[in-house]
């Protein structure tokens, strides 16, 4: 028994993602048409030549036919899948095992959500018909117990947390404006983001991510078969995913300062992946920053800092796109915005333009090398104490 | 000796000053306050409030739990039953609903006192009317709850009940149609001169029941539609002893008024005291009892003064949109769905009794309850742990502004409870100011919202105050 992962066996040969913004004059149907031709188009194949497709959508539709049918995919065999906000990443985890199972030569894992459609605010979740003693809570009011109890287990006051989450949102709106897929391109003032609205607890707005319409896609082959099809393919390192027990919600020991089940998918993907200093391998990183207070844990979590030192190293400009660590790169799913089941699959857009030096001299990061070629992505669904976790590690060599 | 063995009220949290009405409605209102019923409770969550202070001081169960209210949640179908299950009650103790009117309750009290075995008489009411009305201004929201009973060492008689009497009249002096929101009244003078002799009847014939004369009355407390009533039947009756009726503070309480002036006599009554309640309702119902030595033994719950004095404003506003009288724009977030009923009947326990499991291992309790053990180890092997009169403490908190609220913004915390567990879970009757780390909290059972008429119950956290 044990976790042992994929590394080297897959390859990623195109990608296509649309931009992630409020489209009203686009359905679901376009949404997956425009991601699915923009990776047929960046892979070099035929629609026909994809032998097996996985279809991430939260709430968009049912069934493979969601995707099958706006494509006119014929007699392919066509998943849908769902892990709440790791819905896109889990079509990409299904899909690489397929491959390298041996079934297939050739799939596509889409992710594409219609959250604009609703007419309400943030994201919604319709649950199956229960009992009624559920919570009702938004995501943003769960995450909004975890800035406070993280200054206070770490004695930050909480003018330094105000100042460390308003810099994460400050990073990522500069990284989106320098974007033309992002939901917002618009830098914003910390007076701005700490003088928002409150939407929970100390949350404001700006410490929350855009919600989007948005799809993104990937077409991946056996690793020996890559060069057929791509000169300069991403090969996947590590798929880690772990799904909590909700034990956090009811265990009296759970602080609210860290995320356990991320801590132990990174565990998990660095074993995979053979990485053993995550902060001197990996050249970047998209991470799930749902919230601001988020994505300063996840620094964390992930071990790029030491517990209770991220809020600083945050502060220091460490994870800025030009610092030591470049973390959400493209705006992450603050200024990029969060079509649900799109966003994991957008975080590994950004990791296939940036290792490959194909994000553009605005947005090019310069920590990749040939010693340092390792690109991050995590995705998460759930909130804290009740939580899904997906890592990926992509890289630009085989091992 | 057959009589009361236990008793209990309960008085929701807020208070409407009535001098706030006439500036929005044009006139109505008056001087004083009146209770009011928060956006998450009704008649059957106020009743099982007042019942679960009153089971606790017993070692017995009822054999019986009569409801009555005015305005219950269903009608089709039995609301005592949920009542039934919070309060834990054994499944052989039948729960019936009394009716619609403020005399149901009454009726209880008096057939559990002409019958056997034990019964446990619970009522709420929340009291509303058109705005600016006497009813919208003079009523008040409560719960109470009575248990009639032989004297037993597990349920000692507190106030024998010696003597009873009641007249019965047909004429209209308020009426509602079923399912309408509100009431009508007729004209006060006209109710007045109806009940003063009925009242008076009915006095006099129960203390010839009881075989007292009315100057061994220690005390009377009147039930009355209104204070005016009030007033002049205890002149008719020529009484100097009459209880306050507490109409500045709480307002008439409809069907649970009876349950809080008897409640109210047997809180100020000394062993031996006879005391007697006079409720005037579609005729006259009077019940003459005489505290027992062990009278003290049952101030265990906070009392009706107490809770009258407690309390904290709401604005007039805020008292319309919960009552539904102003409709105020929601978050614009999903509306909640419906509870199942399949789901909702097989978490009885949990939904209603709020019983948690605990792993006989490791100790640990899972709110909610699991089959199988945190660790994934043992199946099916918990013991229950009820948890509804168990405190706890704010682990964390924080205000959701956007969350879908019939009274937005919700405050939510996650507490610990005493001896282990812990739940995140609305805090209720609290302003979000008032909420700190480390505060000490009970349970308490509300109603989460009603969709399609199905009111959703479930537990939330109360602040201890005081």
């Amino acid at each position: 028994m044990g976790s042992h992962g994929i590394k080297d066996q897959i390859a990623i040969i195109g990608m296509g993602c649309t931009r992630f913004v409020e489209q009203w004059d686009k359905g679901l149907d376009d949404l997956i048409i425009s991601a699915a031709d923009a990776a047929y188009a960046s892979a070099g194949v035929d629609k026909s030549d994809v032998d097996a497709y996985w279809f991430g959508t939260a709430q968009g539709g049912m069934s493979g036919i969601t995707m099958a049918r706006p494509l006119q995919l014929q007699n392919k065999p066509v998943t849908r899948v769902e892990n709440y906000c790791a819905t896109g990443s889990e079509a990409l985890r299904q899909a690489a095992y397929a491959v390298a199972s041996g079934a297939y030569d050739i799939a596509m894992a889409l992710g594409a959500e219609k959250t604009k459609d609703s007419g309400f605010q943030g994201l919604n979740a319709t649950p199956p018909p229960n009992d009624g003693t559920g919570r009702t809570l938004t995501a943003a009011a769960m995450f909004s117990m975890v800035s406070p109890a993280y200054g206070q287990k770490y004695d930050v006051s909480s003018d330094e947390m105000r100042q460390a989450t308003a810099h994460v949102a400050q990073k990522n709106h500069a990284n989106g404006a320098r974007n033309p897929l992002a939901q917002f391109q618009r830098e914003v003032t910390l007076d701005t983001i700490c003088g928002s609205p409150t939407i929970a607890g100390d949350l404001g707005v700006f410490d929350c991510a855009g919600v989007a319409d948005g799809a993104a896609a990937v077409i991946i082959c056996r690793a020996e078969d890559a060069h057929k099809y791509c000169d300069d393919p991403l090969y996947i390192k590590a798929l880690s995913f772990v799904a909590g027990n909700g034990s956090g919600l009811t265990d009296p020991d759970y602080d609210y300062t860290t995320f356990p089940e991320i801590a132990a998918c990174a565990i998990d993907a660095y074993d995979q992946a053979g990485v053993t200093n995550p902060s001197a391998e990996i050249a970047m990183a998209e991470v799930h920053d749902c919230f601001t207070i988020t994505e300063v844990v996840l620094m964390e979590d992930l071990q790029f800092s030491e517990r209770g030192h991220a809020w600083r190293e945050m502060l220091d400009g460490r994870f800025d796109r030009q610092g030591d660590m470049p973390v959400n790169v493209d705006g992450g799913l603050k200024s990029f915005g969060h079509p649900v089941g799109a966003s994991g699959l957008r975080m590994l857009y950004e990791a296939w333009l940036q290792l490959r030096g194909k994000a553009g001299d605005e947005r090019q990061i310069e920590t990749v090398n040939p010693e340092r070629n390792l690109a991050l992505t995590h995705n998460l669904g759930g909130y804290p104490g009740e939580m899904v976790s997906f890592i990926a590690i992509v890289g630009t060599e085989l091992d | 000796m057959r009589g009361i063995t236990a008793w209990a009220t309960y008085l929701p949290f807020r208070r409407l000053d009535r001098g706030d009405i006439a500036a929005v409605a044009g006139k109505g209102g008056g001087r004083g306050t009146r209770t009011v019923a928060s956006f998450d409770e009704d008649a059957t969550t106020m009743a099982v409030e007042a019942g679960r202070w009153a089971m606790r001081s017993l070692d017995s169960q009822p054999d019986l739990l009569l409801f009555g209210s005015v305005n219950p949640a269903y009608a089709d179908k039995t609301n005592a039953t949920a009542i039934h299950a919070a309060l834990r009650l054994n499944a052989s103790c039948g729960a019936f609903d009394l009716g619609l009117s403020p005399r149901s309750a009454l009726a209880g009290v008096l057939l559990a006192a002409k019958g056997a075995g034990s019964a446990l008489v619970v009522s709420g009411d929340i009291r509303t009317g058109l705005a600016g009305s006497v009813a919208e201004s003079a009523g008040g929201d409560a719960g109470a709850a009575i248990m009639i009973g032989d004297d037993s060492p597990e349920a000692p008689v507190l106030a024998e009940i010696i003597g009873t009497s009641s007249r019965t009249a047909e004429f209209v002096d308020r009426w509602r149609t079923p399912g309408e929101p509100h009431s009508k009244v007729w004209d006060e003078a006209f109710a007045q001169t109806m009940y003063i002799p009925l009242g008076s009847e009915a006095f006099h014939a129960a203390l010839v029941d009881a075989g007292v004369e009315a100057d061994q009355v220690a005390a009377v407390a009147i039930s009355a539609p209104t204070p005016r009533i009030s007033a002049a039947s205890a002149k008719n009756l020529g009484l100097s002893n009459v209880v306050d009726d507490f109409s500045q503070i709480v307002g008439q309480c409809g069907a649970a008024q009876p349950g809080l002036m008897l409640a109210h006599l047997l809180e100020s009554a000394s062993p031996r005291d006879i005391v007697v309640l006079v409720s005037l309702s579609d005729g006259a119902d009077v019940i003459v009892m005489r505290a027992a030595d062990a009278i003290a033994a049952g101030r265990h719950a906070p009392t009706v003064a107490d809770q009258a004095a407690a309390g904290a404003p709401v604005s007039y506003g805020k008292f319309l949109s919960w009552r539904g009288t102003l409709q105020v724009e929601p978050p614009r977030r999903p509306e909640p769905q419906r509870v199942s009923a399949t789901a909702a009947a097989r978490s009885n326990d949990w939904k209603f009794g709020f019983v948690a499991s605990v792993d006989p291992v490791t100790g640990s309790v899972h709110l909610p309850p699991l089959r199988v053990s945190a660790d994934g180890e043992r199946t099916d092997a918990m013991g229950q742990r009820p948890m509804a009169d168990v405190s706890a403490t704010i682990a964390t908190f924080t205000i959701d502004r956007v969350a879908f609220s019939p009274s937005p913004p919700i405050v939510f915390a996650v507490v610990d409870f005493d001896g282990g567990g812990r739940l995140p879970l609305e805090v209720c009757d609290c302003d979000e100011s008032e909420v700190e780390i480390g505060q000490r909290v009970d349970m308490t059972f509300r109603l989460l919202h009603t969709v399609d008429g199905i009111p959703n119950y479930f537990w939330k956290a109360r602040l201890q105050r005081g």
